[in-house]
């Protein structure tokens, strides 16, 4: 046992990590009894639910990593939820994110009650919430599944909330996409408990050899089934339309925390279960590049705004994997940290900017990405937004988008690997491109018929993305500090044993 | 003297702090923008007349906190960053008060405003970057501040030529973000420290060290409009009057300049880089922008486009006295810094005058424009003789400082190119002063009804910006002076410290 181990053992006056999952699922149900007061129901959850983070990451910050065995009945038989600096980070950016997200929605749900429908929105979140939470405090692989179905199904909930031919096509996709990638996923925990009777990653990762090849196998298909999940090229195909159809704080929801939770999954299995190899990081880092760049081509072409943010996504996940195999399976003890960072970037600046293309769009009363230059109103205070979360997806300074692509870049230069280092600078180019398209437009002036109206005043619904986007750059400033948190527990002290041939 | 440790942020937080107000203030609210505006500048002005004279007083400031592992932001108040923060500081109060007079009346002036102080703040910040991670910061945000006010009139042209200004700098600003990247790599430290930082780096890899030395010089040598890479100044002209002459004194193509004064001597210090073997193709980049962009603005008839390509020219004078490695030449492109600056900034905005009042916006068009304006007029011919090189103007004082570290390096042939460029200057000024006091009218534009009068707010800037090219020149040897200060700065550099 890990002293890491050791300490979470003790008695804690509240289990946080239970108040975290708790409080959205029975939120979800109230909401779902009683759609009237469903959107009071879920602030109040959502509001409860960042207190309990705090609370958690605070302890965990102060404290050390933490773990407690749910009613008492530890691994392998019980359920363990475990949070160190990794899960608290995905914990925290979740909690905020999604507050900021729930603030838009009810704004935006007080100015237009029908499309918001918040009697479906509120239980749907609160689930997709409660599983997302669960899924970062879960210590086996059965509860991870089980979480990633609550997720699935709460996030194709939220794509076809929307309604309209389009959105349920593409909410079908997605759903065929979740349940394969689910079964993949499934079909691998199945084998892994066949061969070593417990699902337990600690525990598992003690049994694991490498060089296993059956073993080889079965975690080729769990990694294919979370590729399929987060949308790694090329399995992409379903995000961008299942993204773009959305309601705007949903697709929010979809490309700031949806994916990252499989994402989130890769790095856990990546520290117990697989000792990275050359190989394997090479095909992860490459399957990356092509997603940057294919989704940076395919967003150059989009004639639609929040088509073109959907496909900055599928870019931006590859930007994720190639900073995990920046500097080689060597480098993976340090380059999961570039990736954190970098989730985190994303999952703050694209939850801004789609927000932000939501408020553009109900302003301006389409999305054509042509037209939005011919549009006597301009949200000025959106476009703002949008250009800030632009500025950190592409990774300028000071925003936490740079720091990110600052230490991959950093660890690829000084392990040697200039092709990584190249090919971020060209995903940057292709990003650069992308998103002035959209801003070049906020800008110019003489071809609407009429006087424009810059300043419409400030609306109440700017406020949330607004704060997403400065977060950008406040988190940025304070990326050494999250760094430090992300070492508690030592997520990925595992990796580097590996590596080094010293199994523990 | 920690009582006031965190003047470098005060002197930040001025422009920095002040610009998210003025994007809150409504449209209407001219007053108090107007206010805010001149209030913040003057206080500026102020608070870096403290921080200079404490500074010369040996005080050195330092504000840092850590970002990245290792990797610190960090705010350093030494006697260069004081050069061009007293710079910026002056300019940015003058440049205010006419831009005030300028957009009277105009669309979407919280914005432009805004953008503006954004872009003071981010020459500033330049200015007082410790570390070139800082530095790089800053840089970022200048580019991306002075876009939204190359853009301002949001036409087809203007945004043609954002685009391409987009184009140039971000390219600018990835290629000085890999070679910060790469010195940090390297070196272990992105320190700005006299006399530089990379003496081992250079033993044991002196092959990587000169191609940082390039990758760094083709970052910065953008913005500072260094050739080949220039193409984009002359086509953000169309941006308006105010923000033209801010972007070619103090903030752009000063701030590629200034980082190159920091990457060769703070980074890789003279001496290394003279050893390297670097300094040489930069001292012929620089005299061939000098040649090129004099001959360029002989060819062009639009004033702002020639005005734009003299300062191609002109600036490159101070990338020439860097490379020539001797120290009198330094206190000559250390000199210039500033005394470009104050030429520069009369021109543009005289130039805008002609525009407004006159319409007049070619050479050609200028005839008897003398009688019509005379104040504006007075100035830029002031400024304009200056940039010739007549003693006892300020342009004199730098010329005469390179041409003898010229001499002083063992490098005659700076003197030929120098009387070789003040020939093409004169060539394409004198022209413009000839016009203007004793062309003919007839050719020139009736003034048309309905044009804005110009009012003092836009009359004065230029006329006060003249006396200080004056003044800079006559008064060279004064205690503050910006000559005076820049020996100061030289004897930093070049001096090894007495063991």
């Amino acid at each position: 046992m890990t002293p890491a181990v050791m300490d979470g053992l003790m008695p804690h006056l509240i289990d946080w990590e239970v108040v975290a999952i708790m409080a959205p699922l029975l939120g979800a149900l109230a909401g779902l009894v009683m759609p009237r007061a469903a959107a009071g129901i879920g602030i109040a959850a959502v509001g409860l639910t960042t207190l309990a983070v705090a609370a958690l990451s605070w302890a965990v910050t102060t404290q050390g990593a933490r773990m407690m065995a749910l009613g008492g009945w530890g691994a392998p038989l019980g359920i363990d939820l475990r949070a160190d600096g990794l899960a608290v980070m995905m914990l925290a950016m979740t909690a905020g994110v999604g507050l900021c997200i729930s603030l838009s929605a009810l704004a935006g749900q007080r100015a237009r009650p029908a499309a918001g429908r918040p009697g479906v929105f509120w239980p749907l979140w609160l689930l997709l919430l409660a599983g997302l939470n669960g899924a970062y405090l879960s210590t086996d692989l059965f509860n991870l599944y089980v979480m990633l179905e609550v997720i699935s199904l709460a996030a194709v909930g939220l794509t076809v909330m929307g309604g309209g031919a389009a959105a349920l096509r593409a909410g079908f996709e997605y759903l065929m996409a979740s349940m394969l990638g689910a079964l993949l996923f499934l079909l691998a925990v199945g084998f892994v408990y066949l061969r070593f009777g417990r699902l337990d990653l600690m525990g598992l990762a003690d049994l694991v050899t490498p060089g296993d090849p059956a073993m080889a196998g079965v975690l080729a298909l769990m990694l294919v089934g979370l590729a399929l999940k987060t949308a790694l090229f090329p399995l992409h195909w379903w995000l961008p339309a299942a993204h773009a159809s959305a309601t705007a704080p949903a697709s929010a929801l979809l490309s700031a925390l949806v994916v990252k939770v499989s994402l989130y999954i890769v790095l856990r299995v990546g520290q117990y279960l697989v000792p990275p190899t050359e190989g394997l990081v090479l095909l992860v880092g490459l399957a990356g590049g092509a997603a940057m760049i294919w989704g940076g081509i395919q967003a150059l072409r989009a004639e639609r705004l929040k088509l073109l943010v959907a496909w900055s996504t599928v870019a931006q996940i590859g930007l994720i994997f190639v900073a995990f195999a920046r500097s080689g399976a060597a480098g993976t003890a340090e380059s999961w940290k570039a990736a954190a960072l970098l989730m985190l970037a994303h999952a703050v600046a694209k939850a801004a900017m789609f927000l932000a293309a939501g408020r553009i769009k109900d302003e301006v009363g389409h999305d054509e990405i042509a037209r939005l230059d011919r549009s006597p109103v301009r949200p000025t205070l959106a476009q703002f937004t949008f250009a800030l979360a632009a500025i950190s997806l592409i990774g300028l300074p000071p925003s936490i988008g740079f720091a990110g692509k600052w230490l991959l870049m950093e660890g690829a230069l000084a392990a040697g690997y200039w092709h990584w280092v190249a090919l971020t600078f060209v995903g940057t180019l292709l990003s650069v491109a992308v998103f002035s398209r959209v801003m070049v437009p906020f800008l110019r002036f003489d071809r609407q018929r009429g006087p424009v109206g810059e300043h419409q005043g400030w609306a109440l619904a700017d406020a949330p993305p607004l704060v997403l986007a400065l977060a950008s750059f406040g988190l940025g400033l304070g990326a050494a500090q999250i760094l430090t948190m992300l070492e508690v527990g030592e997520p990925f002290a595992r990796a580097t044993g590996a590596v080094l041939g010293g199994a523990p | 003297m920690t009582e006031v440790v965190l003047l470098p942020v005060f002197i930040l937080m001025t422009s920095l702090g002040v610009a998210p107000l003025i994007f809150a203030l409504p449209e209407r609210a001219a007053g108090w923008r107007t206010a805010l505006n001149l209030g913040a500048a003057a206080a500026k002005v102020a608070l870096v007349g403290w921080l200079s004279w404490k500074v010369a007083r040996g005080v050195i400031y330092e504000v840092r906190f850590t970002v990245l592992p290792g990797l610190e932001f960090k705010l350093q108040a030494d006697p260069l960053a004081v050069l061009f923060i007293a710079l910026s500081a002056v300019l940015w109060l003058i440049t205010t008060v006419y831009a005030v007079g300028y957009l009277e009346k105009g669309p979407h002036r919280s914005r432009f405003f805004g953008f503006f102080s954004l872009c003071v703040a981010a020459t500033t910040g330049v200015a007082l970057a410790g570390n070139l991670f800082t530095f790089l910061i800053f840089y970022e945000l200048l580019t991306l501040a002075t876009y939204p006010l190359v853009v301002h009139r949001g036409t087809a042209a203007a945004l043609r030529a954002g685009r391409i200004y987009l184009i140039y700098t971000l390219c600018g600003g990835l290629v000085l973000l890999f070679g910060t990247l790469w010195l940090w790599v390297l070196a272990g430290t992105t320190d700005f420290v006299p006399r530089g930082v990379l003496a081992d780096v250079v033993a044991d890899a002196p092959v990587q060290a000169r191609v940082l030395f390039f990758v760094l010089i083709a970052g910065l040598g953008v913005k500072a409009a260094l050739f080949p890479l220039h193409a984009w100044l002359p086509i953000a002209m169309v941006a308006p009057a105010p923000v033209s002459a801010l972007l070619h004194a103090v903030a752009v193509v000063k701030a590629g300049a200034f980082g190159i004064m920091r990457v060769v001597y703070e980074v890789f210090g003279i001496d290394t880089a003279q050893a390297l073997g670097v300094t040489a193709p930069l001292v012929a980049v620089a005299a061939v922008t000098i040649l090129y962009g004099s001959v360029r603005a002989m060819m062009e008839d639009d004033l702002k486009r020639r005005l734009a390509f003299s300062t191609v020219s002109q600036v490159s004078y101070i990338t020439l006295g860097v490379a020539l490695a001797s120290p009198i030449a330094a206190i000559g492109a250390l000199a210039h810094l500033i005394h470009q600056g104050l030429m520069k900034i009369t021109m543009f905005l005289a130039a805008g005058n002609l525009a407004e009042g006159l319409g007049v916006k070619s050479v050609s068009q200028m005839n008897g424009v003398g009688r019509k304006m005379p104040g504006t007029m007075v100035a830029f011919t002031l400024a304009l003789l200056a940039m010739i090189g007549l003693p006892p103007l300020a342009g004199f004082v730098s010329k005469w400082y390179l041409a003898s570290g010229g001499l002083a390096a063992d490098q005659g042939w700076v003197i030929a190119l120098l009387a070789g460029s003040s020939l093409l200057n004169a060539l394409y000024f004198l022209p413009i002063v000839h016009r203007a006091w004793f062309g003919v009218e007839s050719d020139a534009p009736a003034r048309v009804p309905g044009r804005p009068r110009i009012g003092w707010m836009m009359t004065a800037p230029p006329v006060a910006t003249a006396t200080l090219v004056l003044v800079a020149g006559i008064f060279a040897n004064a205690p503050f002076s910006p000559l005076e200060w820049t020996r100061f700065i030289v004897a930093l550099e070049y001096l090894e410290p007495q063991p």
